[in-house]
């Protein structure tokens, strides 16, 4: 497949490297924590080491959301591609946005539930962050409870957002996926793309 | 032409091959997602541990040690344990200390004759915020080597409702599985009962480690040593007592004045086994009074207090670290979800006598 060169235009080609940085690390991240939150609620032997990691990365991924958040109203966007339709603009920026809401929802809640518990929340030996709630049995229970279901809807979400991603990176291949990575923006012009999506719409309807 | 519509046909296969592998990618994810939450591969979670709790259980109440009483006290350290480990409470003058006497049947009304087990679970708050929380149990030692055991010793010794009593072939077949069992079978059948909370040592029965100035670790284990001298009872007068009789022990001895129990740390030497709770250090092992606990007053857990902490033996403060005790280690699982569970009906409003409310449904209230 021939490629094409990169064709500079007025908005950026990729999102700028903060942001792609704090993208890949706050996905280890973010992946990495659903599976420590999963351990330490069934695992008969690892909880107080998984719970020693949760607390301390859950607080880091509090910080660099910030940040991120702060980056992201700052700098201007890649724009999406022109093959992309309304709904399916709408739907991606939607989900973006969740995203970023549930970054920022779930260490708070974390925060708030063992708060409202009584318990510490640990970083590190010896420091603690403090109490951001009084303690109740009502917000510990509705906390605890909101903290689960986001955490699965955080993942729902990562996994559609992950899909997405890839099948614009190898099947729609229109310079989506590397606006986020260091590759060169690979835009196919050509008219099989137009074929190509068509008949990729087709395949995802059976 | 027909090289056209070859290219494009494998076009058209290589998009089924890209929607095939990210389907993987995902299901594989969705996978990984499903056994890490014990939802698929069966395996033994902390989940498993209260997956008896029957459905007519009282709402609000601990899923084991049930009936208890709060209680609050000071901790006075007596500074022998500094040179063991940074932890503040073993330096401190007054630690406050707030705490729970507790039966260990699991029902919350269960008479106080019906078992041999007796708890104190306690959180020290020292001065730097840090909290050391336990649980310390009358029994010398664990039955098994590790949590599974557990499991298996209450399934081997339910009773079958054909007769009334454990099955002796899944017994037997427990044992094999579990020989150090024995050794608490045999304990169990001859030591005697304690006839007052005041009198009785509780002990950690886990392994901790703590942490020196210097970094020194020392694998320990404690008691609470009780200055009040140890009572029993003979059978019958055990059959006679009164339905609460060892709660209004305690609250009467509390209005003559305070109850006081040592904490004795008992550092191990290399090659106890740190790592086995079924197993007893040797009686040489050096002691050190670490500091005494004063039980001032106790009061009601409906009332609070001690009602919705969770006595989580591995949250431990810093000067204390766990030791790997898969017994130990597993409890932190288990206590998280039975507080979860209580700590859910009585925000939720689904708590009755558990936070005091009156019900006149509860058949079981008395």
């Amino acid at each position: 497949m021939a490629r094409k060169k990169n064709i500079p235009s007025a908005p950026p080609t990729h999102f700028n490297t903060t942001a792609r940085i704090l993208h890949w690390l706050m996905a280890a991240m973010i992946l990495a924590m659903i599976f420590v939150g999963l351990g330490m609620m069934t695992s008969l032997t690892w909880r107080p080491w998984l719970l020693d990691l949760h607390m301390p990365i859950g607080i880091a991924i509090l910080l660099l959301v910030i940040i991120r958040f702060i980056n992201r109203l700052s700098f201007s966007v890649p724009k999406m591609p022109a093959s992309i339709s309304n709904f399916q603009s709408t739907a991606a920026g939607t989900l973006h946005w969740l995203l970023y809401a549930m970054m920022l929802a779930l260490p708070l809640t974390g925060w708030a539930q063992l708060s409202a518990g009584g318990f510490l929340v640990k970083l590190f030996p010896g420091i603690n962050l403090p109490s951001i709630l009084q303690q109740s049995p009502f917000l510990y229970a509705l906390l605890h409870d909101a903290h689960r279901v986001m955490a699965w809807l955080l993942f729902l979400m990562v996994v559609g957002h992950l899909s997405a991603a890839l099948l614009h990176a190898w099947a729609y291949r229109d310079g989506l996926f590397s606006s986020i990575t260091w590759g060169k923006k690979m835009i196919n012009r050509s008219e099989e793309h137009f074929k190509k999506s068509d008949s990729l719409r087709e395949n995802c309807k059976k | 032409m027909k090289k056209t519509s070859l290219i494009a046909y494998l076009r058209t296969k290589r998009v089924l091959f890209i929607i095939c592998g990210i389907c993987l990618i995902a299901s594989t994810l969705f996978f990984a997602f499903a056994w890490s939450a014990g939802l698929v591969g069966g395996r033994t979670t902390t989940q498993t541990f209260l997956k008896d709790t029957p459905s007519t259980f009282p709402a609000g109440y601990r899923r084991a040690h049930g009936k208890g009483i709060c209680f609050d006290g000071t901790f006075r350290a007596s500074g022998k344990g500094v040179p063991f480990s940074v932890a503040r409470v073993f330096a401190q003058q007054k630690v406050p200390a707030v705490g729970r006497f507790s039966l260990g049947s699991p029902d919350p009304y269960a008479p106080d004759n019906s078992t041999r087990t007796v708890s104190m679970a306690l959180m020290l708050t020292a001065d730097d915020g840090e909290q050391w929380r336990m649980k310390l149990n009358n029994e010398p030692f664990f039955a098994t080597r590790d949590a599974k055991g557990f499991l298996k010793q209450m399934d081997a010794y339910k009773p079958t409702p054909a007769t009334g009593t454990p099955d002796p072939a899944r017994v037997k077949a427990f044992l094999k599985e579990y020989p150090e069992a024995k050794k608490y079978v045999t304990w169990d059948a001859a030591a005697p009962w304690t006839r007052s909370f005041a009198g009785a040592q509780y002990n950690v029965i886990n392994s901790f480690i703590l942490i020196a100035e210097n970094g020194k670790k020392q694998a320990i284990r404690w008691s609470m040593r009780p200055h009040a001298s140890f009572t029993s009872w003979s059978v019958s007068q055990r059959k006679q007592a009164s339905h609460d009789f060892l709660f209004e022990d305690l609250k009467k001895r509390l209005q003559k004045g305070p109850l006081y129990w040592d904490l004795v740390v008992t550092l191990a030497e290399s090659g106890d086994p740190v790592n086995d709770p079924s197993q007893v250090w040797p009686e040489s092992r050096r002691e050190i009074v670490a500091g005494t606990l004063e039980v001032s007053h106790v009061f009601d857990q409906a009332n609070g207090g001690c009602r919705d902490i969770n006595f989580d033996p591995t949250r431990v403060p810093k000067g204390i670290t766990l030791s790997d005790d898969p017994v130990l280690l597993a409890r932190a699982g288990i206590y998280s979800h039975s507080h979860n569970s209580r700590v859910r009906e009585i925000g939720y409003g689904k708590a009755t006598d558990a936070v005091g409310k009156r019900q006149n449904d509860n058949r079981k209230n008395k």
